[in-house]
């Protein structure tokens, strides 16, 4: 049967529900992505899940049928109702990381609402795990929140932040509290730009010690959606003093993981 | 099967029978207004000696943890709140004040008696010392403070012990002087022996989830063992418990049935259960076909599956001794990494699960060390997730579910590894 299905060129699914974003990814047996989407979570999170599905199967013109396995992740697998299996994120961004950088063994995973740090083993297996309390400093959030205040969309702060020549001193790495400190900084006329890398850097701070209590083993895969943002890369590596694996496919880490975990399931074998 | 007792057995019916009986007799003792009921802790607690007296024992940690795990508690911490307790505050002291200024009934709709003597068997909480003065103040109840030197070496010396001798003769006189009866050592003999058979058993009970599969489940059965443990240690009806436990346990163990339909992995679990999701704890856990085979928790009122039992022969020298040495919380930390150590060992465990306290930072603090010495230098996979004892707005279901499913998944992977 595993021959067949290697012939048949397998399409399987992996569908990430994460707190801000859903993502989507169909691999096949040769584990190249066939398709990718990523759209809003939003309220309905059971929705958000069937329309990555649908839009992932519009693009391909494929049909539910065509899809051999189906894992759901994130926040919200278990709102993933048509697929196989659930698996937790943590699993999959490890998984996924180890595929697109074989030599991977810490994961650094920042989301919307959870920063995580991850042991990957030589087989992108999870030895260990750390994850933020339940606050949101330090997250995709904490940054939303700053963007925010500073009056710049979420894309523009990591850019913004790299200018700032004198990192302003953030004392708070509470949420709500860092938009005080933000509106009293902008309140004394303290440059935008220095605000900013004060924020990546209290994040990166905070990150970094998550890190260590599972170790810093290189190499470093960043992942998650704030890994899109280049202030972010930056002020963690010059906090961990080392280069970050960072793939342009970095947010859809967790979606490759469970698309890979899909294709085993298929096959019945590692891939 | 009723959903509710999916992993109920004989042991919880008499369990529930003896914690409602004891509950029934304190509201008695209330009702007719007797000066028979001595607040004391649960962690090294000398329940011996008020028993040779006649006198009940009263456990405002019990009453907080019944009110939990009864879904009761929020009011209570509120009211405690509203009164100017902080929200980092000891959550056992507030669901205990909280209740006993809202004047409320205990989770069973019984009374507690007002207390004859409040007696502070303080040891490893320095939080409880505020708590019972707090309660002497409320009721304007004798407070007796004891002292007990912590666990700074391996054995107590001699000073240390004669130290906790000489204290509870002043108990002595002072249950004296509220009875007005005399003490009779040969009756504290025979309840402390009582005890040590009670000791006997219930380390025999511990001994039986080396089984494969465990007949029970050592963090969350465990817990419900506690009650009857602490509340009628030194009684026959006690004895009978445990016997009973062991009979139903050994029939378990002969006919190959554990706590979930498959026993995939056996785990220690560190640190106090989260009362108010007890049950939804055990679930998340029953999942994976994790069973706890031991934990540090049912040993915060003594240890006594290393060998420790109190000796008749010398009833005042036990009790102190019990106090100091035989309890978790008055150890030393690396007596606790030891203790751990020794049950992944014997009782064949495959990881270790540490349960951290957002309001008891006296029994977390140290718990990331402790994470990471079990991790980086024995190798043994554990996991850190946090909650509460008694708050209910700790706990985050969606979080906690992931850590524990991602820390058996990985298990699992690690499983078909080293299988393949």
């Amino acid at each position: 049967m595993a021959e067949n299905a290697l012939n048949d060129k397998v399409i399987v699914c992996g569908i990430d529900v994460g707190s801000t974003q859903t993502k989507g990814i169909l691999l096949n047996s040769e584990k190249e992505i066939v398709e990718k989407v990523l759209i809003p979570t939003g309220a309905n999170v059971q929705k958000a899940a069937e329309n990555a599905f649908e839009e992932l199967l519009k693009k391909t013109g494929l049909t539910r049928s065509d899809i051999k396995y189906t894992v759901g992740t994130g926040y919200g697998r278990y709102k993933v109702t048509f697929g196989n299996t659930q698996i937790t994120e943590i699993s999959c961004h490890a998984k996924g990381a180890h595929f697109v950088f074989p030599n991977t063994r810490t994961v650094i995973d920042m989301g919307g609402q959870d920063t995580k740090a991850i042991r990957v083993g030589e087989k992108g297996e999870v030895i260990d795990f750390s994850m933020n309390d339940k606050c949101a400093a330090g997250t995709g959030r904490f940054l939303a929140a700053c963007a925010d205040v500073a009056d710049c969309s979420l894309d523009e702060i990591g850019p913004l932040s790299l200018k700032g020549e004198k990192p302003a001193r953030l004392t708070s790495v509470c949420t709500v509290f860092v938009e005080s400190e933000i509106m009293s900084y902008l309140a004394k006329g303290e440059k935008l730009e220095n605000i900013l890398a004060g924020v990546h850097r209290a994040i990166a701070a905070r990150t970094v010690s998550l890190v260590r209590r599972v170790g810093v083993v290189p190499e470093v895969t960043f992942t998650g959606g704030v890994s899109k943002n280049i202030g972010m890369v930056r002020a963690l590596e010059e906090t961990l003093g080392l280069k970050l694996n960072v793939s342009p496919l970095s947010h859809f880490m967790g979606a490759i993981g469970a698309a890979l975990f899909a294709l085993e399931r298929a096959l019945g074998r590692e891939v | 099967m009723d959903k509710k007792k999916k992993y109920q057995g004989r042991m919880h019916g008499l369990q529930r029978e003896l914690m409602e009986r004891w509950y029934r007799k304190l509201h008695e003792i209330y009702e007719q207004d007797r000066k028979e009921a001595v607040y004391i802790m649960i962690s090294g607690n000398p329940v011996e000696l008020i028993r040779a007296f006649d006198m009940e024992p009263v456990y405002p940690e019990i009453n907080a943890l019944q009110l939990a795990i009864r879904k009761q508690a929020l009011p209570a911490l509120l009211k405690a709140e509203e009164m100017g307790y902080s929200t980092d505050n000891c959550n056992y002291v507030k669901a205990d004040v909280g209740m006993f200024f809202m004047n409320s009934p205990t989770s069973l709709g019984t009374r507690i008696p007002r207390p004859a003597l409040i007696l502070c068997n303080f040891v490893g909480c320095n939080t409880y010392i505020k708590w019972f003065e707090h309660l002497a103040e409320y009721t304007g109840a004798p407070l007796y403070m004891l002292d007990i030197p912590f666990m700074r070496y391996e054995k107590p010396t001699d000073d240390d012990v004669n130290y906790v001798v000489n204290q509870l003769k002043e108990i002595v006189k002072i249950l004296e002087d509220i009875t007005g009866r005399k003490f009779d050592i040969d009756k504290l003999r025979e309840i402390v022996k009582k005890a040590r058979i009670m000791e006997e058993l219930w380390a025999k009970v511990k001994n039986l989830a080396k089984a494969k599969p465990a007949p029970f489940d050592a963090y969350f059965d465990s817990t419900t063992m506690m009650g009857p443990l602490y509340v009628y240690r030194g009684t026959d009806e006690g004895i009978k418990f445990f016997e009973e436990a062991i009979r139903e346990f050994e029939e378990k163990i002969e006919k190959g049935i554990g706590t979930v339909p498959e026993e995939k992995f056996r785990v220690v679990v560190e640190g106090p259960p989260p009362y108010p999701y007890f049950r939804v704890m055990r679930d998340l856990l029953a999942r994976w076909g994790a069973v706890a085979v031991q934990s540090t928790y049912s040993t915060v009122g003594g240890i006594w599956e290393f060998g420790f039992r109190h000796d008749e022969n010398d009833p005042l020298r036990a009790i102190a001794l019990h106090m100091i040495e035989a309890n978790l919380p008055n150890r030393n930390y690396l007596q606790r990494y030891e203790q751990i150590k020794r049950y992944v060992k014997e009782w064949d465990a495959d990881a270790l699960i540490i349960h951290g306290v957002k309001s008891c930072r006296l029994f977390s603090c140290g718990q990331g060390d402790m994470r990471e010495f079990f991790i980086q230098d024995l190798g043994i996979p554990t996991l850190y997730i946090e909650s509460d004892l008694e708050d209910p707005r700790y706990f985050s279901a969606a979080q906690m579910q992931n850590r524990i499913d991602a820390f058996f998944e990985a298990l699992e992977h690690k499983k078909a590894l080293s299988k393949s």
